[in-house]
């Protein structure tokens, strides 16, 4: 049981599920997106294509950013483009170096909120370390956008040793997380029309590529990396099962998760696992350096609550195992549709 | 996480196994009416603890699943009523109708919003009061009360662009139906704690009165769901059946008055239709006469075409605890949470979906 479903031929129009970062969104990339596009770079999958230039491997990636509110608790549209695209990248192992930033913009959207954006962009960018250094802009009817879209990529260079894509996952493996899940997800939530409750929660929106530097300063054999943003873990950890052809096992008592975000969760009836973050990584390293890598991530601000969550094995081949607090065991499975609070 | 992780803790929970393989030696086929229990019993993986003489089976206890087609052709025609939005709980939205589902209508341009609390539909009503905001109240007695509050609320506000379809159900009767329809061999309930927080466990005597069966109110967590298993096997060993609360933070004898009163005040019990247990008498909860002009199936009139079943779908037969979800031949296959063809496998509380997602 559990295949993976076929072609949703029967749909005819896109749904917000296409966008939500579950099977929906896998199905339309592969079936559509990947189809059309074919060539050697794309197929891969990862977060970013790496690139061979003059010698060296470069990572080029790009993203959207789409949230509401604009502004957030830790953050906002623009502090989110700036890292998510810079997270893409180190999600190959690359320095991140430049970024692009387009901006699509609804009319009469105000320009002080437009300030504001920008500066944030600019002050991410620069604690990071990159350089803002092309852009583009277009105001579209009112109605016509919901306030403000931006769009970034960005380029990174790849340094010498280091090959990390989702495919490198190997038996033995163990599989590391930086920090609490869920964050972003509760916060943003936390904040939507109809369902406002207070949280002094702050989304966990940070740049990880200073982590990633230092993880791989201690190490060269981390196989992959990737950031549970849409979807969240339980999405990532499944592409990088299929991707490797392994299976992932978890152990639910070893995931960080905040009070707050557990308490919101039983309240909503959602599922932290699924829940977007922005400032989180996985890591899956080789065992014999699993340890020192998490001893490097605790280290780092962005890293302070890392832990060993799980590991890889042969089977099962491209499924993800959740071993619970009961110590019984279940499949961990990508997320289907919009993430919603049910009936009760 | 205070008062959650007690009940999920596995040191806890293998005294309590251990005692039911010490004295489930006789088979024994239990319900668990709730879709809750049915995604946590999924969820924590609890059938592989359990000895293999207990049988879980699911029931007809996730309101989604159970709303029969009829009753979502309505709904999508009420999304197409001009000047009209929808409001609804967000598991609604992707359940197949005969020829739709809320998603594909949002997609297709109709105004489709998912609310949290019927309250939410009550704002958004006297926010944009050149609109007609229709609610779609499904759910149980759980849900009930607050819809219940909505319309008194909205009655006193006198908002006249409110408006609530009410597909309520109602628990109790429809399992006197589920045993009188006799495909089903059970030896007890496990019966659902919230809706039994409203209704108390009066309601539900008449299943060792009349039917000689055992069963027990259960909370939602691992733990008390083991304990709710081990006091069936410890009644049925008895030979005393009755009905017992093992969630006894959340539920009395008498349930809630104030929440049956304001229900009371609101509806009278009506003919519910159910997918695969059909037609049941004083299962629905319609609006009294007073509240006619929020009631949404009263006021409009809708052009709902003639409803169809899709072909191959168990659902009714999965509700009804006849087969698992894999005993459809469509499960995983042409059915899928992605592409669902029935609301089993939509539903978070949905039987297949839970069997889908988590394993059997």
């Amino acid at each position: 049981m559990n295949q993976r479903s076929t072609v949703s031929s029967s749909l005819e129009k896109i749904l917000l599920a296409h966008g939500s970062g579950g099977e929906l969104s896998h199905e339309l990339v592969t079936s559509l997106f990947v189809k059309a596009f074919r060539n050697p770079i794309l197929d891969p999958l990862d977060d970013g294509a790496v690139l061979r230039i003059g010698g060296k491997r470069w990572a080029f990636t790009t993203d959207s950013y789409v949230v509401t509110p604009i502004f957030f608790p830790g953050g906002d549209i623009g502090k989110l483009a700036i890292c998510g695209t810079i997270n893409d990248l180190s999600m190959s192992g690359a320095k991140p170096l430049y970024l692009s930033a387009g901006f699509i913009i609804e009319e009469g959207f105000s320009l002080s909120d437009l300030q504001a954006i920008v500066a944030s962009m600019q002050e991410t960018a620069s604690a990071a370390g990159v350089k803002i250094v092309t852009g583009d802009t277009k105001v579209v009817n009112r109605g016509g956008a919901d306030g403000i879209f931006i769009n970034t990529a960005g380029i990174g260079a790849i340094p010498e040793g280091v090959n990390i894509s989702g495919r490198n996952a190997r038996p033995g493996d163990r599989v590391l997380l930086s920090g609490t899940i869920g964050d972003h997800g509760v916060a943003i939530l936390s904040l939507r029309e109809g369902l406002q409750f207070f949280t002094t929660l702050e989304s966990d929106c940070a740049p990880l590529n200073q982590l990633v530097v230092e993880m791989l300063e201690v190490s060269k054999d981390i196989h992959c990396l990737r950031d549970p943003t849409r979807g969240g873990l339980s999405s990532t950890l499944n592409e990088l099962a299929r991707q490797s052809g392994v299976g992932i096992w978890v152990e639910e008592n070893r995931i960080p998760i905040k009070e707050q975000v557990q308490g919101a969760c039983e309240l909503l009836g959602l599922d932290p696992l699924i829940l977007a973050n922005e400032g989180k990584l996985v890591a899956i390293v080789a065992e014999e350096a699993a340890e020192m890598v998490l001893q490097r991530m605790q280290a780092h601000p962005f890293g302070r609550e890392a832990a060993i969550i799980g590991e890889v094995r042969e089977e099962p081949i491209e499924k993800v195992v959740l071993r619970t607090r009961l110590g019984l065991t279940r499949i961990m499975d990508m997320v289907v549709g919009e993430p919603l609070p049910r009936i009760c | 996480m205070k008062f959650i992780d007690e009940y999920r803790d596995g040191e806890k929970a293998r005294p309590i196994l251990e005692e039911i393989h010490r004295l489930a030696k006789e088979p024994l086929r239990l319900m668990e009416v709730c879709g809750t229990h049915t995604v946590s019993i999924a969820r924590y993986g609890l059938r592989q603890a359990l000895p293999e003489t207990i049988e879980l089976i699911s029931g007809p206890g996730c309101p989604v699943c159970v709303t029969s087609n009829r009753d979502l052709d309505k709904a999508i025609s009420l999304a197409r009523v001009p000047g009209a939005a929808v409001a609804t709980f967000g598991d609604m939205m992707r359940v197949p109708a005969s020829e739709s589902t809320l998603a594909l209508e949002r997609a297709n341009g109709r105004d489709v919003r998912v609310v949290y609390s019927p309250l939410d539909g009550l704002k958004m009503a006297e926010q944009v009061p050149q609109m007609k905001i229709i609610f779609l109240g499904v759910g149980f007695e759980t849900t009930a009360p607050a819809v219940a509050a909505t319309a008194l609320e909205a009655r006193n506000r006198g908002l006249k662009n409110f408006f609530i379809f009410s597909a309520h159900k109602t628990v109790p009767k429809a399992l006197k139906a589920l045993l009188d329809l006799g495909g089903t061999k059970l030896d007890g309930f496990i019966l659902p704690g919230h809706v039994s927080a409203i209704i108390g466990s009066h309601p539900y005597e008449f299943l060792a009165a009349e039917y000689g069966l055992a069963g027990v109110i259960s909370g939602f967590e691992p733990l008390d769901i083991l304990q709710s298993v081990l006091m069936l096997v410890r009644q049925r060993k008895s030979g005393r059946p009755r009905v017992e609360i093992q969630y006894k933070r959340g539920v009395k004898p008498v349930g809630n008055p104030r929440a049956l009163e304001v229900m009371g005040q609101a509806f009278e019990p009506a003919d519910a239709e159910w997918r695969g247990l059909g037609r049941i008498a004083g299962t629905g909860l319609a609006f009294r006469e007073e509240l006619a002009e929020l009631d949404a199936s009263r006021a409009f009139e809708l052009k709902v075409p003639a409803t169809k079943e899709t072909k191959g779908c168990r659902c009714g037969e999965v509700l009804c605890g006849l087969i698992r979800p894999e005993g459809c031949a469509l499960f995983a296959k042409a059915c899928t949470p992605d592409n669902p063809v029935g609301p089993c496998m939509v539903s978070f509380e949905g039987s297949c979906a839970a069997a889908y997602k988590y394993g059997s």
